[in-house]
């Protein structure tokens, strides 16, 4: 079967079944949040799995999404339009200060994005005229139940939110799946490798790794902005270091080499914390013995190790 | 004409000149190789003409053209490939998506396409696939296609490289010891490929030690030595001349080789 079918179906089902089995609109919230997550982390994806580069600066991009939807209503933006435009901001920006530091090799990026990322995170929490500060702001505009009033369908806020959001998700994976597959994500993917070798075959190393920053910190942004719709209400927390740390946490968990780690990564890492309520008070140190696990006992992610699981009790 | 033509080319490492004013130029439809002991500089040299190293000095020319100090991908795109001494494989990948990505330049396809799945990137990868699928068969690994590149031999890897170098569609391809790890089976079936590349009149420059190999198939030989040419000619003309084997196997060595021939 086509690998973007297949992706399709299988997420597909599960935004279904959770919608079937969920009780009440708590379940949709966290459910909610699984999808946004699986969005960002799917950028994740297209970006360490694929390329092999980390960002730890990605909440930026995410916070720039959600800001963008948050501000830009209250000047008379569309709320749709102002997530448009917050996600190619995202991407505009990440194309500008990614293309001079991907022509070096090595951590420049990770270094790079970690200073962008405080950046960001300063001016939301200080610039309190236009974000509201530390304190966080309210978000205005769309909502996901008059999309389904439009056909006909009376839905909870909760559960129209969730619908959307796993239609995102959804999408996301289904388009990183596509391109994974294609001429570009196979150039990709052998700069992972080799970028000697992937230059020598004509492959423009410094373009492909921007291009791939640039579809990454969009996912980002389209996640951002979707918090931004879902929630109505935003802090600056979105854009902080501890929140790009959960990102690059959650794919490498999964597994960074596929959009399904990256869905197993955001619902463990988003479920959890919901089932253990101690959780809040250790986040870190939990993310902290979830990276040195993961690298110590299987360092391609749970997906990976359990596909080889699988084969190997076939066999 | 030729090809590709290297014009004192130069490059030192902390004061070493480890290049040192190699001059040479390779043919299309010919095999130019290029001998000498460890360390006289052929893999640097090799490094030097695809883009990999900048030269101190010298110029590199194809087809008349002058490429000097290029980037890699932008050689590529003037027609040149190569394959490493010491592997370049995508390990993680199969050996058929290895081959394609040699396919790169040929694709036709944008981004946008890419990501959405449209068909016109569908049918870039389809005939890419096909090329690469003849690629693959010509160096003798069809058999191999959808195994995953870690599971297969040294000298396996090496004709995938091979493999990978010519879907690119060069003109001028580097074998940098295509030969090497293979037993004298595959080192003959290394023999006719090469053979056959030079045949459709692509410029081929090899690095090899297997000197049965360079000898059957060379037009043209470069004898390098501590980073400078020493010797150059048909191989008729290297294999007496005194200069390389005095390089290759030291004066011991020779008068031993000399003894051996009485």
């Amino acid at each position: 079967m086509n690998p973007a079918l297949r992706t399709f179906l299988i997420l597909a089902a599960l935004v279904v079944a959770g919608a079937l089995i969920f009780p009440s609109s708590y379940y949709y919230r966290v459910g909610t949040l699984v999808w946004i997550n699986t969005l960002a982390v799917t950028g994740i994806v297209v970006l360490l799995g694929y390329v092999g580069l980390v960002s730890l600066g990605h909440a930026g991009f995410f916070a720039i999404g959600a800001y963008a939807t948050a501000i830009l209503p209250s000047y008379g933006v569309p709320s749709v339009l102002a997530a448009i435009l917050g996600a190619a901001g995202a991407g505009l920006l990440a194309a500008i200060v990614g293309r001079p530091i991907l022509r070096l090799s090595g951590y420049y990026l990770a270094i790079a994005t970690l200073g962008l990322g405080m950046l960001i995170w300063m001016v939301l929490s200080k610039e309190a005229w236009l974000t509201g500060g530390p304190d966080g702001m309210t978000v205005m505009g769309a909502n996901a139940r008059d999309l389904f009033k439009l056909v006909g369908l009376n839905l909870r806020s909760a559960e129209s939110w969730y619908w959307v959001t796993g239609t995102f998700a959804v999408l996301g994976a289904v388009l990183a799946v596509n391109l994974g597959n294609s001429p570009w994500g196979r150039a990709l993917r052998a700069i992972h490798d080799s970028d000697v070798a992937a230059s020598s075959l004509g492959i423009d190393v410094a373009k492909a790794k921007s291009m791939a920053f640039t579809i990454s910190a969009v996912y980002a942004a389209v996640a951002g902005a979707l918090l931004a719709l879902a929630n109505g209400y935003i802090t600056p927390e979105v854009g902080g270091f501890m929140h790009s740390v959960e990102m690059v946490t959650m794919a490498v968990l999964g597994g960074a080499a596929s959009v399904f780690g990256a869905l197993v990564g955001a619902l463990i890492l988003t479920a959890l914390p919901q089932v253990l309520t101690v959780f809040a008070d250790y986040e870190h140190m939990i993310l902290g013995a979830v990276m040195v696990l993961t690298m110590i006992l299987m360092r391609r992610g749970l997906v990976p190790a359990l596909v080889d699981l699988a084969k190997r009790r076939r066999k | 004409m030729s090809r590709l033509d290297i014009e004192d080319l130069g490059i030192s490492f902390g004061g070493i000149k480890a290049v040192d004013g190699v001059t040479f130029s390779a043919g299309a439809g010919e095999v130019t190789s290029i001998i000498g002991p460890n360390g006289a500089g052929k893999t640097t040299l090799f490094n030097l003409v695809s883009g990999v190293y900048t030269a101190d000095t010298g110029r590199v020319g194809i087809d008349g053209t002058d490429v000097t100090g290029k980037p890699p991908h932008l050689l590529a795109r003037a027609g040149m490939a190569r394959t490493f001494q010491n592997l370049q494989v995508f390990p993680q990948m199969t050996a058929l998506d290895n081959v394609m990505t040699g396919c790169h330049m040929i694709e036709r396809s944008n981004l946008l396409a890419d990501l959405l799945g449209l068909p016109s990137s569908r049918r870039e990868t389809a005939k890419s696939r096909e090329a690469a699928r003849e690629a693959l068969r010509r160096a003798g690994l069809e058999k191999l296609a959808e195994r995953p590149a870690s599971e297969l031999s040294y000298g396996q890897l090496k004709r995938l490289e091979i493999a990978r170098a010519l879907v690119t569609g060069c003109d001028i391809l580097l074998l940098d010891e295509p030969a090497a790890g293979c037993n004298a089976v595959e080192t003959r079936e290394v023999d006719d490929l090469i053979h056959g590349i030079a045949q459709e009149g692509k410029a081929v420059v090899l690095i090899e030690h297997d000197m049965r190999l360079v000898m059957r198939i060379s037009s043209h030989i470069v004898v390098l030595d501590q980073g400078r040419k020493i010797a150059e000619g048909r191989p008729d003309q290297i294999r007496n001349n005194p200069d390389v084997i005095a390089a290759y196997l030291g004066a011991h060595g020779a008068a031993e080789a000399e003894a051996a021939n009485a």
